[in-house]
């Protein structure tokens, strides 16, 4: 098992800080995306990454701009982490004109291709194989880009998880994929329904990858796990598969309260908030509180302003319905 | 003009754009040094080498994933699904991912890729091996499906398929792949979204797809020889984008139609083409409409009983004969 180091590797302090600064950005953003919920700016459903901040954000930095991510319904973390625009996010959350996808896709779906946000995906285990498929081209054009899919550890007991895995080793394609294990698939504990304690991570020696377990709420080790690997798949050393511990601080989605959760758990969890811990290393470290507060004021100054652009956008045109089924913009399937 | 078979007509079509064009790859299983299962690939391996012609695992959810994956991101891949049952098991990447994905980007990913399948019965297979699946994909707004009847349209459909920036499916009648015909010589590249008119006549218009398109007009010949009915025959080619213009226009000059389909009953492309015809050119109709189709059963597997499913010469003739005279 590879053994990645918890304890704070030698990270310079404008990674640090960029790390802060990312979580940071993706937690306020999350915080305001149930904020809109509760006043119904927001529909439909959401699946916040809540808790889980660190493991977007680490990824988000340690990756080369043109690397793609490949992300879940649980989205807007990876999809703001590769830079996407906020007000583009929650435009698209809450149904307005500015959103990334015209409106088009929603929360589940959310897609920045100039980003390299290669698309959230909404069917369980669907995107494995695609992160592969986007590997493969990079591989075949020799342009040395990595393909990086996230998933929950739900994901972990459908097909196309073990199908995508074999077909990554076979044709040693540079594509990492990150299972977040977040303790529970949708309601239930990932455990009672595994025949393994690390749903990814004791599945690995199947395709003949190494055991990476890493502490997910450590954005520190994520990050050093993330640069290990991509690195060894840019430069031809083929595919990851790393388990990132974590906890989802609310429910599954929108309609979820969480209430199958053992009392004293979450607060166990909070302890371990990935932002929280991240702070104390910073001042730890000799980082001032004034540079943190700064740059906590700066991210929510940052999600108000796209807040506002959101609210302020308007609904899509109407026409946009009859838009882009075909790459003519057409939607025409008889003559 | 070269004669091929269809087969071949298929091979013919992927090498073409291969060697046109180096973002065309090709992944599936069996389908490289084994040449297909179907032989429908014989000579590529060879010719484009393992980079290009790519064995992979029965894994058909890695395969269309993979090649949604790839041409999101620059290549032009052409995915086989060894026969057209097996799409159940990954209709996901096809009814999910692949088809919606361009409109739910609102257009910022698309996807140029092909999924050529094996389709159709006669072969004795059984119920899961030889399924006229064609409605399935119809059924899923977003991806454009073509049925080629002919080599000519099995090398110029697959061709076309490849320049689509769209993905489509491209359902090869596995019971054709031995018929011979003229193939253009050179470069040949039709065009999706065409209907063909095979045969004029005055009293029915027969439309018809794949195999069903030579059952129709081996009908038409005894019925007109012997039973003095003329039928128009059109090969519908491509249900998605459909040509309605051709059809309709087609149905209006006889004033009757039949369709002549290999898929079960329900949900039939036939029954699609008669609520058009139905809503648009009513009046122009002269009796009822008529629809030929497999029974509504799983296909049962005896050669006796399968040659007693699918829709044959001899029962066109005689449901023409008994509901046009």
């Amino acid at each position: 098992m590879s053994q990645i180091p918890k304890e704070p590797t030698a990270l310079g302090h404008d990674i640090r800080l960029e790390l802060y600064k990312l979580q940071l950005e993706l937690r306020y953003c999350e915080k305001r995306a149930y904020d809109l919920f509760l006043q119904n700016l927001i529909k439909g459903t959401s699946h916040l990454s809540l808790g889980q901040e660190a493991i977007a954000a680490a990824f988000g930095v340690a990756m080369r701009p043109d690397d793609w991510t490949f992300c879940t319904y649980r989205g807007h973390a990876h999809t703001l982490a590769r830079g996407a625009s906020m007000e583009g996010v929650l435009g698209e959350l809450m149904g307005r004109q500015c959103g990334l996808l015209g409106g088009k896709g929603g929360s589940m779906h959310l897609t920045d291709v100039a980003k390299g946000a290669m698309g959230s995906y909404a069917i369980i285990g669907a995107h494995l194989p695609v992160a592969a498929g986007a590997a493969w081209s990079a591989q075949y054009r020799g342009t040395e880009q990595v393909a990086v899919c996230f998933f929950g550890d739900g994901t972990t007991n459908i097909g196309a998880f073990h199908e995508a895995l074999n077909f990554a080793v076979i044709w040693k394609l540079p594509v990492v994929y990150v299972c977040e294990n977040n303790l529970y698939m949708e309601y239930t504990p990932i455990g009672s329904v595994t025949a393994v304690e690390h749903p990814a991570a004791d599945r690995a020696a199947a395709y003949g990858l190494e055991k990476v377990v890493v502490d997910g709420n450590d954005a520190d080790a994520v990050y050093g796990t993330a640069l290990k690997y991509l690195e060894r798949a840019r430069k031809g050393g083929g595919p990851a598969l790393i388990e990132c511990m974590t906890y989802r601080h609310s429910g599954h989605s929108r309609a979820d309260p969480g209430q199958y959760r053992p009392p004293g758990e979450l607060d166990r969890w909070l302890e371990r908030d990935p932002i929280k811990i991240y702070r104390e290393r910073l001042l730890g470290l000799g980082i001032v509180e004034a540079t943190l507060a700064d740059l906590e004021s700066e991210s929510l100054r940052k999600v108000d302003a796209a807040t506002e652009t959101a609210r302020a956008s308007p609904v899509p045109d109407i026409s946009e319905i009859d838009k882009n089924v075909w790459a003519d913009g057409s939607t025409a399937w008889r003559n | 003009m070269a004669e091929l078979t269809y087969r071949e007509a298929v091979a013919a079509g992927i090498a073409q754009e291969m060697r046109r064009d180096d973002s065309v790859v090709f992944l599936g299983e069996d389908i490289g040094a084994a040449g297909g299962v179907f032989k429908a690939t014989v000579g590529l391996f060879e010719e484009f080498g393992p980079r290009r012609i790519r064995d992979t695992p029965i894994s058909e959810q890695a395969i269309l994933g993979a090649a949604m994956g790839a041409a999101m991101t620059g290549l032009k891949p052409i995915a086989e699904i060894m026969f057209s049952d097996f799409l159940a098991v990954c209709w996901d990447l096809v009814a999910n991912e692949i088809a919606k994905t361009r409109y739910m980007t609102d257009g910022q990913i698309t996807l140029p890729l092909v999924i050529r399948t094996a389709n159709g019965a006669g072969s004795r297979f059984g119920a899961q091996h030889s399924q006229s699946v064609e409605n399935w994909a119809m059924a899923i707004p977003g991806i454009k499906v073509v049925a080629p009847a002919f080599p000519a349209d099995a090398k110029g459909l697959i061709a076309a398929a490849v320049r689509d920036p769209d993905p489509v499916l491209v359902f090869e009648q596995k019971s054709l792949y031995a018929f011979k015909g003229e193939v253009p010589d050179g470069e040949h590249v039709d065009q999706i979204g065409k209907a063909r008119v095979l045969r004029q006549g005055k009293d029915c218009t027969i439309v018809a797809l794949a195999l069903m398109v030579h059952r129709a007009l081996e009908a038409a010949e005894i019925l007109e020889k012997e039973h003095g009915i003329s039928c128009t025959v059109v090969d519908v080619r491509s249900l998605v984008p459909l040509d309605t213009v051709t059809i309709l226009a087609e149905v209006a000059k006889t004033g009757r139609l039949v369709t002549i389909e290999e898929n079960p009953r329900l949900c039939g492309w036939g029954a699609e083409i008669a609520s058009i015809v139905a809503d648009e050119i009513f009046w122009d109709l002269d009796g009822p409409i008529i629809r030929i189709t497999t029974p509504h059963i799983p296909l049962p597997s005896a050669d006796f009983l399968e040659d007693n499913t699918i829709p044959s010469v001899e029962r066109v003739v005689r449901e023409i004969r008994e509901k046009i005279d």
